[in-house]
């Protein structure tokens, strides 16, 4: 009875407050409707057939020889990619924290972070084929290989772990530097060779760590949708098998049990991830570094490490720099000089390209903000607040990181297409640039919450007490105080948004509509019809319009940013 | 500041936690009964874990009471939120608004307030002015030390003119010679204002010098109110005794009285005389606390007792003494014209009997 009272009053004081309720109402109705409904209503789809309960869907998909060959397929990749991902990453970053490497490498290392974060998810397909495929410059030009196939397994394989590793070199090189550098002194003052210290010391405390790299790689490969469609050939993995199960056959009951198929899988990876693994290394890991390390400068070890570390970059860079060039060859393979700007203009007579960059730039531009203010209330709500519905928001902002994007894009299919519920309500944004818009913000919203949480994190909270304390309420307080306080934050998360959106392929290729054009599905389609020198065209300028998302977000927080005009006073 | 001074109540208040670990419910704070009279400086003391803050964060609003009611002069503010409660807190961690300067954030909450633009900037300069931080408006808060932070956030709290100051360990983050010079201030500065305020530390010295009550809290419980004078010299009991300054325990059954009426114990053999109340009886045995100050070692009188400990300590002499088996320990002042005992010399503990507080049982 005594507990009821306290629950009682704080109930009673966040009625008082009518902003928060309604931003929570909205916020819990916006997160049912478009994130858990279309997903419940996949699982609803895929156990009913002809009216009925019944298992037929799932006892249908598994008797088909290539869905039992997309699953097998899509583990062998994931498995096969986060290994190697996690192996590279953590070379990566071992070579950044523990050895004393030049500035051009590190410089190198950088470009290497990045360049994936900000590029469009199939650009390394496109160049990997230009590179090593059938008319590669590399196979045959440089060797004379007439025959040479890049489809299938290792295409995927080496086109995803390049994509991949750099999210895992800045996972691990974040726990690496989180190693007290004295644990690794003490193991070797009492003896242990270098290479010792790092299997018996190093090792064992990242070991957690890894597994978290390897697994959130494993949900990336698995829930890729652009990689397998244009490099897999006939080496069909989930995500593609979905879409062709939708796209090709009209099948969609089989389409949902697949999708259930593949959202059974990633949420499982998610949940192990997420609430065993993630706690586990950080819990190993909590001491700061209490000083400097001392930096390796023995050469045998890091000279050859260096040069791996860096033919590695190299190569990265060189596959992301193919794209451009390719796009300014009269004929990819055939003719090389002189250089050409008629893909370009191709793109923009022939092939409608303005308008195809006018919708992707429009829908995006919507969809940016949105999503970076819904992060950041969502953020603020479960680090400052406590309310009775914060653990549901909490939980499906985050499993939304573990939807692949095929599977939404079917659930919107299913979900919408008939209304809510078939009754009709909503409809009318099916087919629309709204559903589109939709589509951007959720897939976008658990990065932007994530990076919302943990800058939150850092600020006090008594500072939003204090304000609150002074006679704000809750919008005031959000907009005087949170929301300037990591204005760095959500700049940077508007910025994703927008790159994330306007990059997005997986579940808007099911959804758009003819009267919509979207960069992205055009770059597909040119590249699944072999004009790849027009998805090049299309490409580059997708990659300069992000690019210039990226610098001008990196200008703008260097000149009116909040941690410049702190830094500046110290 | 003509406002009306208002007095905080509290009644009955409980405020119940999970335990993290276990998933067990515990108290927090347990039927508190307070009373926080106008214009009064009282402090909520006691060690960590002993629900003085949670206290103080429902008197601002931050927390809601499990049971019972907290009033505001005579308006219950249960279901008030923090905005909506005439109270201003000063934090621990000082949480000025770090994208603000010292003059904006001093005149955050007026601007909430709708004061028109002169009359915030004339206050704000005025309440700078009390704070000793006249001509600083336009410095950020990083470019201050921690002192004058802590100015900034009091005067940000006091410029609003609530009814109750309320005070989150506001001096735990400052170094020592700065904490007692800072704490003379605010209290300087709450006389000069007359406001009411509850101050939370775990430091004893620091309530004792300020407050004109304090509240001792251990486990979630009141467990003495009183002025620094009466918690020092009466302690209610043991944890009360042992956490205010040093406290000596000398337990013995009594035996008698004597002719003046003073009790006499028994204390490991020997008579000690204190002075006790008409309720003590024979044959029941007591606790009596001896501070450290006030006793002294001699050649004759007293208790036998041998010394274990001698350490000069500048200003005193630090005795541990053994009386039987019990541990005594002693601060004799000014050393330096005083015969000195070494370790393992055998003497007598002198003491007064008023000089003793006997513990009822």
């Amino acid at each position: 009875m005594a507990t009821r009272q306290g629950s009682a009053l704080d109930r009673k004081k966040l009625l008082a407050d009518p902003i928060m309720v309604t931003t929570i109402v909205v916020l819990i109705a916006f997160l049912t409707l478009f994130i858990l409904y279309p997903l419940a209503i996949l699982l609803v789809d895929s156990v009913i057939a002809g009216g009925k309960l019944s298992l037929s869907n799932f006892i249908r998909i598994f008797h088909m020889p290539n869905f039992n060959k997309a699953i097998t397929n899509t583990l062998r990749v994931g498995f096969v990619v986060g290994l190697i991902s996690t192996a590279i990453g953590l070379l990566f970053a071992y070579v950044e924290v523990y050895v004393r490497m030049g500035k051009c490498v590190g410089g190198l290392f950088q470009v290497v972070s990045l360049l994936p974060v900000v590029s469009p998810p199939f650009v390394l397909s496109l160049s990997m084929i230009m590179l090593f495929g059938k008319a590669g410059i590399i196979t045959r030009y440089l060797m004379g290989i007439y025959d040479h196939s890049v489809y299938g397994f290792w295409g995927i394989v080496i086109v995803q772990a390049m994509t991949f590793f750099p999210v895992c070199y800045m996972m691990l090189k974040g726990l690496l530097k989180n190693i007290d550098p004295s644990l690794e002194e003490a193991a070797r003052d009492m003896g242990a060779s270098r290479f010792k210290v790092f299997t018996s010391v190093t090792l064992p405390l990242m070991l957690p760590g890894l597994g978290n790299a390897f697994l959130v790689t494993f949900i990336e490969s698995i829930a890729d949708f652009a990689n397998p469609m244009l490099i897999g050939g006939s080496y069909d993995t989930l995500a593609t098998t979905i879409y062709l199960q939708i796209t090709g056959n009209y099948d969609k009951a089989g389409a949902s049990a697949m999708a259930v198929v593949l959202l059974s899988i990633t949420m499982l990876m998610f949940i192990v991830q997420k609430y065993y693994l993630e706690a586990k290394s950080t819990a190993t890991l909590t001491g700061k570094a209490s000083r400097a390390r001392m930096l390796i400068v023995d050469p045998s070890v890091k000279i050859p490490l260096t040069i791996f570390c860096s033919l590695v970059s190299i190569f990265v860079i060189v596959m992301y720099l193919c794209v451009p060039i390719g796009s300014l060859f009269p004929t990819w393979g055939y003719k090389f000089f002189p250089l050409t700007g008629k893909w370009f203009q191709q793109v923009f007579t022939r092939y409608r390209g303005l308008k195809a960059f006018k919708d992707s730039f429009v829908l995006s531009l919507i969809a940016a903000p949105i999503t970076a203010l819904l992060s950041m209330i969502i953020s603020y709500l479960i680090v400052k607040r406590k309310f009775a519905a914060k653990g549901f928001i909490e939980v499906v902002s985050m499993l939304a990181m573990a939807v692949p994007g095929t599977v939404l894009g079917v659930g919107y299919i299913r979900g919408f297409a008939g209304g809510v519920f078939r009754t009709g309500f909503l409809q009318g944004i099916y087919g629309t640039g709204l559903i589109l818009v939709i589509v951007f913000i959720v897939r976008s919203l658990p990065t932007g919450t994530r990076s919302g949480i943990s800058a939150l994190r850092q600020i006090d909270k008594s500072i939003e007490e204090s304000a609150y304390d002074m006679g704000a309420d809750s919008l005031k307080v959000f907009t005087t105080v949170t929301l300037p306080l990591i204005k760095d934050s959500f700049l940077s998360g508007l910025v994703t948004a927008f790159v994330r959106s306007i990059t997005a392929i997986s579940a808007i290729i099911l959804l758009v509509t003819p009267q919509f054009l979207l960069i992205t599905v055009q770059i597909n389609e040119f590249a699944e019809k072999g004009a790849y020198s027009l998805a090049c065209a299309f490409a580059t300028i997708l990659i300069l319009i992000t690019y210039g998302a990226v610098f001008l977000m990196n200008l703008f927080i260097k000149y009116f940013g909040t941690s410049r005009k702190i830094k500046e006073t110290e | 500041m003509e406002k009306i001074k208002k007095g905080v109540r509290l009644e009955h208040i409980s405020k119940i936690y999970q335990d993290p670990k276990t998933g067990k419910d515990f108290y927090a704070v347990k039927d508190a009964n307070l009373t926080i009279e106008p214009g009064s400086f009282v402090t909520l003391l006691g060690p960590s874990g002993c629900g003085k803050t949670t206290t103080l964060r429902m008197i601002a609003g931050f927390e809601s009471p499990d049971s019972g009611e907290i009033y505001l002069g005579d308006d219950p503010i249960n279901s008030l939120t923090p905005n909506k409660r005439d109270t201003a807190m000063v934090f621990q961690s000082y949480a000025l608004l770090p994208h603000y300067n010292i003059f904006d954030n001093v005149a955050y909450g007026l601007k909430l307030r709708k004061f028109p633009h002169e009359v915030i900037k004339e206050k704000v300069t005025k309440i700078l002015e009390l704070v000793q931080l006249s001509g600083m408006e336009s410095r950020m808060t990083n470019q201050l030390s921690g002192g004058q932070q802590q100015r900034v956030a009091l005067a940000r709290a006091l410029v609003i003119e609530p009814s109750v100051l309320l005070f989150d360990e506001p001096l735990s983050n400052l170094d020592a010679k700065l904490r007692v010079s800072m704490r003379t201030e605010i209290r300087r500065i709450q006389q000069e204002v007359g406001i009411t305020a509850v101050y939370v530390t775990h430091d004893q010295s620091e309530a004792m010098a300020i407050s004109d009550k304090i509240i001792i809290m251990n486990h979630g419980e009141v467990a003495q109110v009183g002025t620094p004078q009466e918690i020092y010299y009466h302690p209610v009991n043991e944890f009360v005794a042992d956490f205010i300054g040093e406290a000596n325990f000398l337990r013995g059954k009594m035996t008698g009285r004597d002719e003046k009426g003073l009790c006499i114990l028994e204390v490991h053999g020997n008579p000690v005389r204190v002075v006790g109340d008409d309720a003590m009886q024979e044959g029941k045995t007591y606790t009596a606390v001896l501070r450290p100050e006030a006793a002294t070692l001699a050649d004759e009188g007293g208790v036998p007792c041998k010394v274990v400990l001698s350490c000069f300590m500048g200003s005193y002499q630090n005795y541990h003494v053994m009386v039987g088996d019990t541990l005594v320990k002693l601060e004799e002042p000014n050393p330096k014209n005083k015969k000195v005992y070494k370790v393992g010399d055998a003497c007598r503990l002198v003491f007064a009997p008023e000089s003793v507080h006997v513990l009822g049982d």
